[in-house]
């Protein structure tokens, strides 16, 4: 089996397709997602192959096509639903949070909503205070939706692969600022069908001295502050990419704190209530005794996202701040 | 209360001269206020204070060179006087003169816990200071540097901490295990780390209403304390231990006490309490003969002979001399040789063969006043009984009145690997039975 070298946007491309072609009730709706081949052309060429009864163009109307997929789901069909950003799943929270989580428990068992809501998340470049929404942490709180973010290719097309088959609602929040990005991933079916365990962090990086726990934009930003760390300074700093944010991997993220005694959280949402907060508790709440230095954040700044450029990235989690908070808590 | 450090004003800076004080103690200092000069090995900079408050300490004199990291001064509440020295706060660790436990131990290992709050009353050292937390305030320890100086027996208010505001970390608690002559886990860590004198001058402390210097010891450990040290630390982390713990009534047990003792008139020898509990549980042991009993590699030993330790507390610590064949025994036999023995041991009387060979062991608190306790078992027993004392207590009555009880709580510590929760919950239900019904002791 050889690994081709592809990128994130055409890992999600290949995802599609693969589920497109394993199951007859798998389809895609959403805003330009059809003849357009989607806002950020994920959806390429997916029209012209499976028809427009399976690759559908959905009106600007966030409500009205979740609610739509939620009841295809309801009745035996498996929708991927995308959002444009997950900015505008804002218009139609009350699908997203409320009626897909809650179906199963409202109905008594007797409907479930196995959908998938994806497409970018969290702050990308220049697109100013409504369309860079971080909405992990909101969607977090609430019981019933399982949440992955890849921050590479390969998971990037594994994890949506395992969400198209999963029995609950997944929201696949993709990071627009790595479509481009490149990375080694398996042949497409039928040669290999590449799943992705939802609820399993990985060890993006191996150190001893410091723990980075990040995922999404700040997998890449981690991993960069880390090797200028230890050339500057010797420390050598594991980063996890936490991949799914619910569930939550703690037995991997308390193994590595448990060696490493200090911990970074990089996370790519706001700081109040967001997803370092939880991790934070966690890490205290279990393994309180292994801690040698109060848990560092870094995360957006409490603030909303300025336009201008330079104010942008001072307001953004960055390299430059996790390499300041790695730092501090080291003592160096 | 905040320490102020010596901060890092530069990459490459390691120490800093401190030039001139800008503040003087008592002196108001607002947060972002320059209270010193520092000069870096590249230039002489401003200060700035972190916190807002009073000025209560200055540890450096002006011309003194200062490791970064090392505390300066510190800054109090607005509201609070300056510190008083060294009041050893929380009375906490040191436990009571009562040799507590067992065979060889201060019941609780109670010192081990963990942050040993201030309890060494942080000398305020005439000449250098200590640079440990210099009044009873509480120690800084990272959560993981106070697991390790616990597992280790590190007393960390003798540690200076190179974290932020002084704390203690993981690397601060290794480098004294590497430099203090302590390294051996011992049982009460109290005095386990030397003196530590930093080349720091000499705090003003002159002011009136400084304490006389305190000073720490160190105490060599005499052979028993050795003993009851390195016995009881195997057992406590080598032996899984449960406890179970019963309630008693202790009224029959009273009156046939003062019945025998009625009759044995003036002069005769008086049965105790204990005795009474020595003959039940030894009653007990030989209904449950699994509790006397030994782990032993791959296998278990059993005791035919009920050899029976008794703790007796003496003043170096405690010893366990053992009632030989208690099988057999009368409650008069019991009560004199336990009477010879104890005396015996506090005269240090006693021949080896006297405490040892011990199959079960009997620790009584009841006369300090313990309600109950959980002793550490004694090596290489499996069983302990740990005896509170006769309370009285409201009861009610079978007739559903409510009555002046005598009760009584004894708790058995045992090792799960060859006493199982079942035995040693019949074993205390033996004893309980018998207890209640002195009069079975007989058959």
């Amino acid at each position: 089996m050889t690994l081709r070298e592809i990128t994130y946007r055409q890992a999600l491309n290949e995802a599609l397709a693969e589920e497109l072609e394993r199951d007859q009730n798998v389809f895609l709706m959403g805003e330009e997602v059809a003849q357009y081949n989607g806002a950020y052309k994920i959806s390429q060429g997916l029209l012209e192959r499976f028809g427009p009864k399976r690759v559908i163009d959905a009106p600007i109307a966030e409500a009205g096509f979740a609610g739509i997929g939620i009841g295809a789901a309801m009745v035996g069909l498996r929708p991927i639903v995308e959002f444009m950003t997950f900015s505008f799943s804002l218009v139609a929270f009350d699908q997203v949070a409320n009626n897909a989580p809650n179906i199963m428990t409202m109905s008594g068992g007797q409907f479930h909503a196995p959908i998938v809501f994806r497409g970018p998340n969290g702050p990308a470049h220049q697109l100013g205070a409504t369309h860079m929404h971080a909405t992990e942490c909101l969607y977090a709180n609430f019981p019933g939706l399982k949440i992955v973010v890849p921050a590479t290719p390969r998971d990037a097309k594994g994890l949506l692969k395992s969400a198209v088959r999963d029995e609950a609602p997944v929201l696949v929040l993709e990071v627009e600022m790595l479509y481009a990005f490149k990375g080694m991933v398996e042949p497409p079916m039928p040669e290999f069908d590449l799943l992705v365990p939802i609820g399993k962090a990985s060890v993006a990086r191996e150190g001893s001295d410091v723990t980075i726990l990040s995922y999404g934009r700040t997998v890449p930003m981690a991993l960069h502050a880390a090797e200028q760390i230890e050339k500057e300074h010797g420390i050598h700093a594991e980063v996890i990419d936490l991949r799914s944010i619910k569930p939550l991997d703690l037995e991997t993220i308390l193994n590595s704190v448990t060696k490493t005694h200090r911990v970074v959280v990089a996370e790519q949402d706001r700081p109040f209530c967001g997803i370092g907060a939880e991790l934070t508790f966690q890490i205290q709440q279990h393994i309180f005794d292994e801690l040698d230095a109060p848990v560092a954040r870094v995360a957006q700044e409490e603030v909303a996202v300025p336009y201008n450029e330079a104010l942008e990235h001072a307001m953004l989690p960055n390299e430059e701040k996790i390499v300041a908070a790695v730092r501090a808590t080291c003592g160096v | 209360m905040a320490d102020i450090t010596m901060p890092k004003l530069s990459d490459t800076m390691t120490e800093g001269t401190l030039v001139k004080w800008k503040k003087k103690v008592g002196d108001k200092v607002e947060s972002g206020e320059v209270i010193a000069e520092v000069e870096t090995d590249k230039a002489t900079m401003e200060m700035e204070s972190f916190d807002e408050g009073i000025l209560t300490e200055i540890y450096v004199q002006e011309g003194q060179k200062v490791e970064i990291g090392q505390r300066i001064a510190r800054i109090g509440d607005a509201s609070s006087p300056a510190p008083k020295t060294a009041t050893p706060a929380a009375p906490s660790t040191q436990s009571p003169a009562a040799p507590a436990a067992t065979p060889a131990t201060p019941a609780a290992p109670s010192t081990q816990t963990t942050p040993v709050p201030a309890s060494s009353p942080a000398a305020p050292a005439p000449g250098p200071a200590a640079t440990k937390p210099a009044d009873g305030a509480r120690v800084k320890a990272s959560p993981l540097a106070k697991k390790v100086a616990a597992s280790k027996g590190i007393d960390l208010s003798a540690i200076v901490g190179s974290g932020p505001g002084g704390r203690i970390l993981e690397k601060d608690v290794m480098a004294s295990t590497a430099t203090v002559s302590v390294a051996k886990p011992a049982a009460a860590p109290v005095y386990a780390a030397a003196p530590m004198v930093a080349p720091v001058a000499a705090p003003s402390r002159t002011a009136a209403g400084v304490a006389p210097a305190l000073a720490d010891r160190r105490v060599p450990l005499t052979g028993m304390r050795k003993a009851i040290a390195d016995r009881l630390l195997i057992s406590k982390t080598q032996i899984p231990h449960f406890y179970l713990h019963v309630e008693v009534d202790a009224g029959p047990l009273m009156k046939i006490r003062a019945e025998i003792n009625q009759a044995a008139g003036e002069g005769g020898n008086k049965i105790s309490v204990n005795d009474l509990i020595l003959k039940a549980t030894i009653a007990a042991i030989a209904k449950n003969p699994k509790t006397n009993a030994s782990f032993d590699g791959d296998a278990i030993a059993e005791y035919e002979r009920i050899n029976l330790a008794v703790a007796v507390a003496v003043d170096e610590g405690l010893v366990t001399p053992v009632i030989r064949d208690a099988r057999l025994r009368s409650l008069t036999d019991i009560s004199l040789t336990v009477k010879d023995l104890a005396a015996r041991a506090r005269t240090k009387k006693l021949k080896p063969e006297e405490y040892q060979g011990g199959t079960f062991t009997v620790s009584n608190l009841g006369s300090y006043g313990i309600d109950q306790f959980d002793a550490i078992i004694n090596p290489p027993q499996s069983v302990i009984l740990s005896v509170g004392r006769v309370m009285k207590q409201p009861v009610v009555t079978e007739a559903g009145e409510l009555a002046v009880g005598e009760r009584l709580n004894l708790g058995v510590s045992c090792d799960h690997r060859v006493v199982d929760g079942a035995i040693g919950a019949a074993f205390l239900a033996s004893l309980k039975s018998l207890i209640e019904n002195p009069v079975t002791m007989l058959v």
